[in-house]
This record gives structure tokens, C-alpha cells and sequence, in this order.
């Protein structure tokens, strides 16, 4: 059903929307986030300065966000997703021409009151075009090629682009995200298996082009891949990050260290403690109790959301929601294989919890989205 | 466009189908991700943790005091004294050019120095303190702290080095430390983790380097907390060390220092010893060098100038360097003879001045010849025809053996770097270092100490005091480890396995050596009767005198360059009626025995009067040349002491 099928009298109005968000999610947001304060509190040694604090301002405006997006006709928001989508295009662009440098890779841009990550921008547009797309196309033509190529170069365009600045992290979230809803969106099974194969076809070439004059990607992220693959043999260089966050995590325990006690991340044995590597200081002082109870907090949101999609019967609500939460799952599971040692050091947050401007501000709005879905859900 | 209901429915229930399936493959990740985290937080908890307390605490090493080194009486000889250091830390100082220009304008700044720790700061992380000024004075230092807050990343720190303060007299016997070196790690096979330090001092030489495992005490260590990248949280628990022990040599430092100054430049050596216990109350080498030259670093110039000395300043004379005995052999070779029963005190033999061996004729130094002559005469006059028949008589092997029984040829172990052996030839010894036969004529030249015989100082000192007191004393330089006496009490020295009769021969003869109208030191004798002297004098040849050299007449030593002038010798022990001490003095081609008398007999009296020699223990024509002499050197050297006078 599309909401053009739908009577829109049937849809609250006004303030009364609040009371029809999905207010178990709003729940779990904010209790995520408040372990994500915690943590940043004990990594700064007990201290509010320099992350905790602006950190909360931060979610305190998402959540502003959130409810103002949630507010917004979900259908208002399907018309507006190919304008959002060029916008993040053209920001990917600007970014590769005037990015301010940092970390060795071009990402900013930098607006003055904050610095704009437009990949971060992307991951959400590029999911809310798609389900566009897919809502306006008919569904017996969901499978034929020419209209699988559409979606497949809306997909790769930024991809390429984050790719080049260079951030195999984002650009694999990405090309993760655009697949899910194009699997979502019923592409017969036949096209995926084709691209699994071409991926492996891919990575094998990759890894034998290394060391020649065309390899696909920077020596860094080679490097990466190698002390993934084998962190013992570099201890102290490449595979140091791995190797302490293993002994970090490890060292938790069932109980943890307790509150604030985390010698490992405190110490800087941890590199980007309050960012990438969040996770571990939790490990560390709450143990697996605390690090399990993360994990099901994500995995509720998960359940929410993807419990909203099916209940929708809005094609593009349904399919942008399952692609937000697709891409939540995506990033805290690559941030924790990340950090347990399951996949290489690629450089991305754990959602809510890592200290981080841009990234905070987009999942809100993207979860400002899920809510106005649910909010303008056909009834 | 307008779908129909069906396919919107259809379109639908696949949706739901495809997001359930995602939904519960996420999940299924999910389920691994708290698998793996069960894994390694539950399972593998105990490694980690272990891995983690690897991480977090690391040891370090405090390094002790080293051991202080005393002189007999408690004068201290090696201390530690506080030095004060600048050190700069990269990270803290900013600007370290800046900083450092700042630095210099409170305190001198070496710019060799200055340059070592550029370098060393640009190779270490920038937490860690480098040096950059050392040793620098209190003042210095002061300076730097008031204007600590220009300074930053600038700390003044405290740390101990070692400082000599008796430097030249001790340097022989002492040595020096200085930084552990590449070399001396790999003569160690499990070396103390303090080596491991940059610029941990250890002992070089001497006393120092042979005492120190004693010296060096043991590491304290303190557990510290560290990040990462190895900077110091905090300290966790603090274990002191232990300070090395402090050791007290045998050696008088009034007299070792007296006798210093008496040596002067002289290439010598001087050893006095006392006779009953064998403890070493002086043993000197000249010319000597500061050991604290060394300590902070010697400089290429200075280093060159002590190298390039012919009288090599840094050798050990004492009991590195090993002569030819000359005439204070015959003591060896008459006790020899008296043994075999070859003579006795009334065996005269004719010396007509020389001695014709296998054709070849050995000449006597006095070229008229001695005449019939006794053992105390021989002895008295140092006639060498005399101890050219008799050790034809007595043969090679039965004279080394004697001279080993009065420690000459043996190696004596005392806490000296370098300890020579010498050498008591045999036939044996000829035969498998030189594949010669042995030959009579090495015999006859074995007799008068010349030929292949080889002795140290110290060797010689260690035969007088056998000679003297009867007793196999082996030389002590160590009195007491921390106040644990380490000597051996006279009464339990082992009486010398020689007939005691042929001993008193022996010292009877060579107390007229020094007292007899005709003995060779009777000019250089001590006239006091209850400190007389007992000695024997010695020339030893560098040099053969040719055929030619001889029917010009012998050149004098004077007019021959100094390196191939005769050595000067000369062994005594005093008071002749109840010996005390030996002496050994060894002038380096000093002419002839002339050069080593009267500094033997000077040591002598300053030991026996303990610094304070009467005048008139001296012959009277002597009096005002040695009180002259004393005075010089009191005034030279204050660390002598008061003069005589000043006592009441």
C-alpha cells in the first residue's frame, strides 16, 4: 500500500503524534545513550570535560531532531529523499574538492558551528532514495535488470566516492545498506548470489593486485587487513590496536572492573578510547554482564524497528525503516567484530555510545524518520 | 499508477517475509557477537587479565649507592657525592631550541654535550628526560630552579657520583668507574639488570672493578603504573635496595700518599707491606693520573697525554710491571745454596772481578773484583762472582723453587687489576716457551737476578717480609668488608717452610748491607738503633754492554738516554731487631740502585714513625737535605698531614 491509497484523516494530528511515536524505541535510545555518557565520563578520568558533557548537549539536540523529523508527514519526507540524496551527492563532492585534511582522510566540512561528515549524511539518504525508488516502482518489475541497475548505481556512486577519501569503513557501510534494501525490496535471489560471487571474484583481486602499480586500495588499509588477519605479528605497531582492545575486553570478566577502575582504556593503552573503541572500556569496567546488556539494548532497537516495518503497510516506510535499522545493525556489529577481533580496525563507531558529532546527529534524525514512519503508519 | 490490491498485498508479504529474515539474521549475528564476547571475557578471562596487569605495571630499577672505600684508618678514599643534572623533557619544553637558548644564559652549557642530547632527544620519546648539563654546581643549579617557571619541561635532579678524593695517590690501587660499556656487557653472561641502565657506572679498574659485585650493592625496584606509551602514571609499591658494602683497604692513606709525593715523576714503584700479617699498607705506582678524570669522562687530549707518556702513568707499576730482581735475587740463590748444603756462613769463594763459564767470561760490577769473600760479605758487597759459583753449584731448578717458596714467580691474589706473575725460569720453562736448551751461562745470569728472571714489586715486597719475619705471608688489601674484618691475624700465617738459621744468616748479611762501613746502601742508612734497617740493592741491565762498550770503559748511566739506563732496586724490612714492615722500591731506569735507596729508606722511616719521621734517625750529614725535602712535600701536598714540628 502507498499512503496516496490510504485516507490521511485516519493519521494523528498536531501534538497528538507524540502520544502515537513509538515510545519504546525513544526509551531505548535514551538508555543507550546514557551508558554511551557513562563511559565517555570514565574515559576522561572522571571528568564531564572534554567528552561527556558535549556529548549530551549533542543527544539532547537529536532528540530535538528526532521529534521535529517525527513530526514531519513521512510522505513529505519520500518527496524530498532524491533532492536529500543530490544534496549528500554534491556535499561528497565538495568534501574530495575543499574537505579540510584530518586523520589523513578528507571527511569534513566544516560549517562553522560544526564539522559536517556528508558520508554520514549519505548513509541515511542513500536508504530513504532507495525505498523511494522501490515505492514508485512496480513490484513486477523489481526484478528486471534495467531496473536493477538504477538502484545498484545510486548505491556505488557514493560509495566510490567515500571510498576515494579515503574511508573503507563508511563506503562498505554503504554498499552494506544500499544491498539490504534492495534485498528488502524483493530482487530475486539469483542477482545476490551473482554478487557474492563478483565480491569474493573482487577481494581476491584486491589482494593480488597488492604490490603492483593499479592496487585498489592504500597501503594503510592493506596493512589493516594483514594485522586483522594476524594480530600477534605486529604487537606493537599495526596489530597493537586489536591486541589490547582483545586484552581490555578480556580483562572485564564477568563483573568488570567496576565503575571507572578500567586500567586498560583509562591508561591509553586503547587508541581513540572515546571514539572508535568505547566498547572495551565498557567490556572492561561492567564486564560481560554489562557488554551482553549493551548488545541486547541494539538488539531491541533491532526488534523494534524491524516490528514497525512489518506492522507498516506503507511500502516506502517499510522499506526505509528496515534500511535504518539495517544500517544500525551494521555499524555497532562492525564496531564490536571490530573490537573483539572479528574484523579488521576499519574506523567505525559504536552507535550512540562513541563520542562523535556528525554521526550522533544523523542517527537521530534517521531514527526521527523511523518515528515519523511509525507516527503516519496507514491505519 | 495505480496498483490493485493483490499485488500491493503480494508485494507486501514478501517484504515482511525478506525483513523477517533480516531481522533474524541480524539477530543471529548478534547471538555470535555475545558468543565471541562470553569467549573472551568469560573463558579466556584469567589470560587477559594476567595480560592486562603485564600492561598496566612495569617494574623499574632504582639504582643503589655504591659501596664507599676506606683506608686503614677510616679515611675514606671513594665516596658518592650528590651531582646535579639538568634534564629536559621534549614533550613538557615546547620549544626545546628556545628553551635550551633560555638555559644557556643561566648556565654554562657544553656544547659537545649539548649536541649528545639533541640527538639522544630526537631518538627517545618525548616523555622521556635527556640530559643536557651534568655535574653542574650547586649554584648553577639554583639558578635554574628560581627561573624553573621560564623553563618549561626543565628539571634540576640530584644523583650520586663518584668522586675520589685522595684521585692520584689511589688511582693504582683503586681504579675508577665509569659508564657500562658494549664491551663489558658481553664479557657478562647474565648480567644484573642494573647494567642494562644507560650510563650505569661500574668498576674499570682495580679495586673497583675487581670488588664490584661487592661494590655495586643490589637494584631496589618500584612498580609503576604506565600507559602505553610508557609514561609514569603513579607509583604503585617501592622496594629499596641495598647499598653496595663499603669496603676498607689495608693501605695507610698518610703513607700511600706521602709516598706518592715522594715518587714524584719518577717512573717507580713502591710497595710497603706489613711482614708479620702481609697486610699492604702502601703500594704506589709513579707517575700517576686523576681517577676522577675518568668518572666525568676524559677528554681525548687529556686521554692522549696520559697514553702518550713514556713513563705510562696509567700502568700499575706495583704489580703489572715486572723487572729483572738484579741483586735482590742473591738472597733467593744464597738460601738456595745454604739448603743444598753447598756453603755455609764461613764457604768463601775468590772473585777476581769475573768468572770464566763455558768460555765465556761473567764479570763481576766491580771490575777489580771482591776478593775472598763470605756470604755476608758477598751478600754486603753484592759481589756477583760469589753467586755466579754458587749457583753452579746449586743448579737453576733449586733456586726457582726457593724463589717460588719466597713468592717471587707466583701469582699473588690481591684485588688489583692486572696482578703479573713474573717469571722464575726452569729448564722446562726454556725448553716449551723458547724451545731452547737451557744453557749454563742462563744459570750464572739467573744468579744476579739478570737473564730471564722477572719479578713485580709487590713480589719483592712479598720476600722481604718472608724474609724477614719467617712467616709465608701472603700479601691483603681488603682489611674489612661492611666491618667484617677480612685479614689473618698474624698468629695463624704459616710458618715459611725455610730453615730459620739460614734466615738469620740472610738478615744478618743484609742488615749490613745498610749499617757495615762497606755495604752498598751504608750511605743511605738509618742511624736511629731501634728503627734500623735491613735492606738488600739492586741494578738491573736493561741493555747487554758489548764487548766494546766494555774495553771503553763502562759509560755512565747518566750519559745513556733514559730508557736505557740501568733500573734501581731496592728491598728492606725494619727495625731490623723485631721487623715490622717490608719495603720494595723499584725506580725505572733510575740509574742504578742509588735511585731506589733512599726513597726505600724515607718510606721507611714515615711508616715506622707513622708520618712523622725524627730528623735525627737520619745520618747528621743528611739532616738539613731531608728537612728541606719534608718540607717541600708537605707544603706540595697538604693531605700529608702536619709536619713534625707542629706536634707536641
Amino acid at each position: 500500500m502507498s499512503y496516496l491509497e490510504y485516507s490521511v484523516k485516519s493519521v494523528p494530528t498536531g501534538l497528538r503524534k507524540i502520544l502515537h511515536m513509538n515510545w519504546a524505541l525513544v526509551v531505548l535510545l535514551i538508555t543507550v545513550a546514557c551508558a554511551g555518557f557513562l563511559m565517555l565520563y570514565s574515559v576522561a578520568g572522571g571528568s564531564y570535560t572534554p567528552w561527556a558533557e558535549a556529548q549530551m548537549k549533542r543527544f539532547i539536540m537529536g532528540l530535538v531532531l528526532m521529534f521535529g523529523v517525527a513530526m514531519v508527514p513521512i510522505w513529505f519526507w519520500r518527496n524530498v529523499s532524491g533532492v536529500l540524496y543530490a544534496a549528500s551527492l554534491v556535499l561528497l563532492i565538495l568534501v574530495e574538492v575543499m574537505g579540510t585534511v584530518q586523520m589523513g582522510a578528507q571527511r569534513w566540512i566544516d560549517l562553522g558551528f560544526m564539522r559536517l561528515q556528508p558520508s554520514e549524511l549519505m548513509k541515511i539518504t542513500l536508504v530513504m532514495f532507495l525505498a523511494a525508488y522501490y515505492d514508485w516502482l512496480p513490484a513486477n518489475r523489481t526484478s528486471k535488470p534495467q531496473w536493477i541497475l538504477l538502484p545498484i548505481l545510486i548505491t556505488l556512486l557514493p560509495t566510490y566516492l567515500v571510498l576515494q577519501q579515503p574511508d573503507l569503513g563508511t563506503s562498505l557501510l554503504l554498499l552494506m545498506g544500499g544491498a539490504i534494501v534492495i534485498f528488502l525490496a524483493g530482487v530475486h535471489w539469483a542477482y545476490f548470489a551473482a554478487v557474492i560471487t563478483l565480491a569474493v571474484g573482487l577481494v581476491t583481486a584486491v589482494f593480488q593486485s597488492r604490490g603492483t602499480g593499479w592496487q585498489f586500495l592504500q597501503d594503510y588499509q592493506y596493512r589493516r587487513i594483514d594485522t586483522f588477519l594476524d594480530p600477534a605479528s605486529d604487537p606493537l605497531g599495526a596489530g597493537y590496536h586489536i591486541t589490547q582492545s582483545k586484552i581490555a575486553l578480556g580483562s572485564g570478566g564477568w563483573t568488570g572492573r567496576g565503575f571507572m577502575q578500567g586500567t586498560q582504556s583509562r591508561l591509553n593503552f586503547l587508541p581513540e578510547k572515546h571514539t572508535d573503541f568505547i566498547f572495551t572500556t565498557l567490556a572492561e569496567e561492567f564486564g560481560f554482564i554489562g557488554a551482553i546488556s549493551l548488545l541486547l539494548l541494539y538488539a531491541l532497537i533491532i526488534v523494534f524497528c524491524v516490528v514497525s516495518a512489518i506492522q507498516n503497510k506503507d511500502r516506502f516506510s517499510s522499506l526505509m525503516t528496515m534500511g535504518i535499522a539495517g544500517t544500525f545493525f551494521l555499524f555497532f556489529a562492525v564496531n564490536m567484530s571490530m573490537v573483539m577481533g572479528l574484523a579488521p580496525v576499519v574506523g567505525v563507531p559504536l552507535p550512540l555510545v562513541s563520542y562523535g558529532g556528525s554521526a550522533m546527529l544523523v542517527l537521530m534524525v534517521a531514527f526521527g524518520l523511523v518515528q515519523s514512519a511509525h507516527v503516519h503508519r496507514p491505519r | 499508477m495505480k496498483r490493485t490490491a493483490a499485488e500491493t498485498a503480494a508485494s507486501h508479504n514478501r517484504l515482511s517475509r525478506r525483513a523477517l529474515l533480516l531481522g533474524g539474521a541480524q539477530l543471529g549475528f548478534m547471538g555470535l557477537l555475545g558468543l565471541r564476547m562470553r569467549y573472551l571475557q568469560v573463558d579466556q578471562a584469567d589470560e587477559f587479565r594476567l595480560l592486562a596487569e603485564e600492561n598496566r605495571i612495569n617494574v623499574r630499577l632504582i639504582p643503589p649507592a655504591r659501596g664507599e672505600i676506606y683506608d686503614r684508618n677510616g679515611v675514606t678514599i671513594a665516596a658518592n657525592e650528590p651531582s646535579y643534572r639538568i634534564t629536559i623533557v621534549r614533550e613538557d619544553a615546547g620549544d626545546v631550541g628556545e628553551v635550551i637558548g633560555r638555559l644557556s644564559t643561566l648556565i654554562e652549557l657544553d656544547d659537545t654535550a649539548l649536541n649528545r642530547a639533541m640527538t639522544e632527544m630526537k631518538r627517545s620519546p618525548p616523555f622521556l628526560p635527556v640530559t643536557v648539563a651534568e655535574r653542574i654546581s650547586w649554584e648553577e643549579m639554583s639558578r635554574v630552579a628560581v627561573n624553573a617557571p621560564a623553563l618549561p619541561g626543565v628539571t634540576p635532579e640530584v644523583g650520586l657520583s663518584r668522586v675520589y678524593p685522595y684521585g692520584v695517590d689511589f688511582a693504582h690501587v683503586v681504579g675508577y668507574v665509569g659508564p657500562v660499556s658494549d664491551y663489558d656487557l658481553s664479557k657478562i653472561e647474565d648480567p644484573d639488570q642494573l647494567l642494562l641502565i644507560p650510563r650505569f657506572q661500574i668498576g674499570k679498574v682495580g679495586l673497583e672493578a675487581k670488588r664490584e659485585e661487592k661494590l655495586r650493592g643490589k637494584a631496589g625496584t618500584k612498580q609503576v603504573e604506565v600507559n602505553a606509551v610508557g609514561r609514569v602514571m603513579r607509583e604503585l609499591d617501592r622496594r629499596e635496595g641495598q647499598t653496595g658494602d663499603d669496603l676498607q683497604i689495608t693501605v695507610d692513606q698518610k703513607l700511600q700518599s706521602y709516598i706518592q709525593a715522594r715518587l714524584g715523576d719518577e717512573s717507580a714503584a713502591a710497595v710497603v707491606m706489613d711482614c708479620k700479617t702481609g697486610e699492604i699498607l702502601a703500594i704506589n705506582s709513579a707517575p700517576t693520573f686523576d681517577p676522577n678524570l675518568f668518572v666525568r669522562g676524559i677528554s681525548v687530549a687529556d686521554y692522549s697525554t696520559l697514553t702518550e707518556n713514556d713513563h705510562r702513568p696509567l700502568a700499575t707499576k706495583s704489580v703489572q710491571g715486572t723487572y729483572p730482581p738484579g741483586s735482590t735475587y742473591k738472597m733467593v740463590v744464597a738460601l738456595a745454596a745454604l739448603e743444598a748444603g753447598v756453603i755455609d756462613s764461613k764457604t768463601t769463594y775468590y772473585c777476581s772481578g769475573k768468572l770464566k763459564v763455558s768460555n765465556r767470561d761473567f764479570h763481576c760490577w766491580k771490575r777489580g773484583g771482591h776478593g775472598h769473600m763470605n756470604l755476608e760479605g758477598a751478600l754486603r758487597e753484592s759481589c756477583d762472582v760469589f753467586f755466579y759459583e754458587c749457583a753452579l753449584e746449586v743448579g737453576i731448578e733449586k733456586i726457582t723453587e726457593m724463589a717460588n717458596r719466597l713468592g717471587l714467580g707466583v701469582k699473588h691474589g690481591i684485588p688489583m687489576s692486572a696482578v703479573a706473575t713474573g717469571l722464575t725460569p726452569t729448564k722446562g720453562w726454556k725448553a716449551r716457551n723458547i724451545d731452547q736448551d737451557w744453557v749454563i751461562g742462563d744459570t750464572v745470569n739467573a744468579s744476579i737476578g739478570q737473564g730471564f728472571v722477572l719479578t713485580s714489586p709487590l713480589q719483592l715486597a712479598v720476600m722481604t717480609a718472608r724474609l724477614a719475619s719467617g712467616k709465608a705471608v701472603e700479601p691483603q688489601l681488603l682489611k674489612s668488608i661492611n666491618g667484617i674484618d677480612q685479614t689473618v691475624p698474624a698468629e695463624d700465617v704459616p710458618d715459611l717452610d725455610v730453615n730459620p738459621n739460614h734466615l738469620r744468616m740472610v738478615r744478618q748479611a743484609m742488615f749490613a748491607v745498610s749499617n757495615h762501613r762497606k755495604g752498598t746502601a751504608y750511605s743511605q742508612r738509618i742511624i736511629k738503633d731501634e728503627v734500623r734497617l735491613a735492606g738488600k740493592t739492586g741494578t738491573s741491565q736493561v741493555r747487554n754492554i758489548t764487548a766494546a762498550e766494555r774495553r771503553a770503559g763502562v759509560i755512565r748511566n747518566e750519559d745513556l738516554p733514559w730508557e736505557r739506563r740501568d733500573h734501581g732496586l731496592f728491598v728492606n724490612f725494619a727495625p731490623y731487631n723485631d721487623p715490622r714492615i717490608a719495603v720494595a722500591v723499584v725506580v725505572e731506569h733510575g740509574g742504578g740502585s742509588k735511585a731506589a735507596t733512599p726513597i726505600a729508606r724515607d718510606i721507611t722511616l714515615q711508616a715506622l714513625y707513622d708520618g712523622d719521621p725524627p730528623l735525627d734517625a737520619y745520618p747528621s750529614k743528611d739532616r738539613n737535605r731531608i728537612k728541606s725535602q719534608q718540607e717541600r712535600l708537605r707544603l706540595e701536598n697538604p693531605s700529608l698531614g702536619s709536619s713534625g714540628n707542629d706536634r707536641a
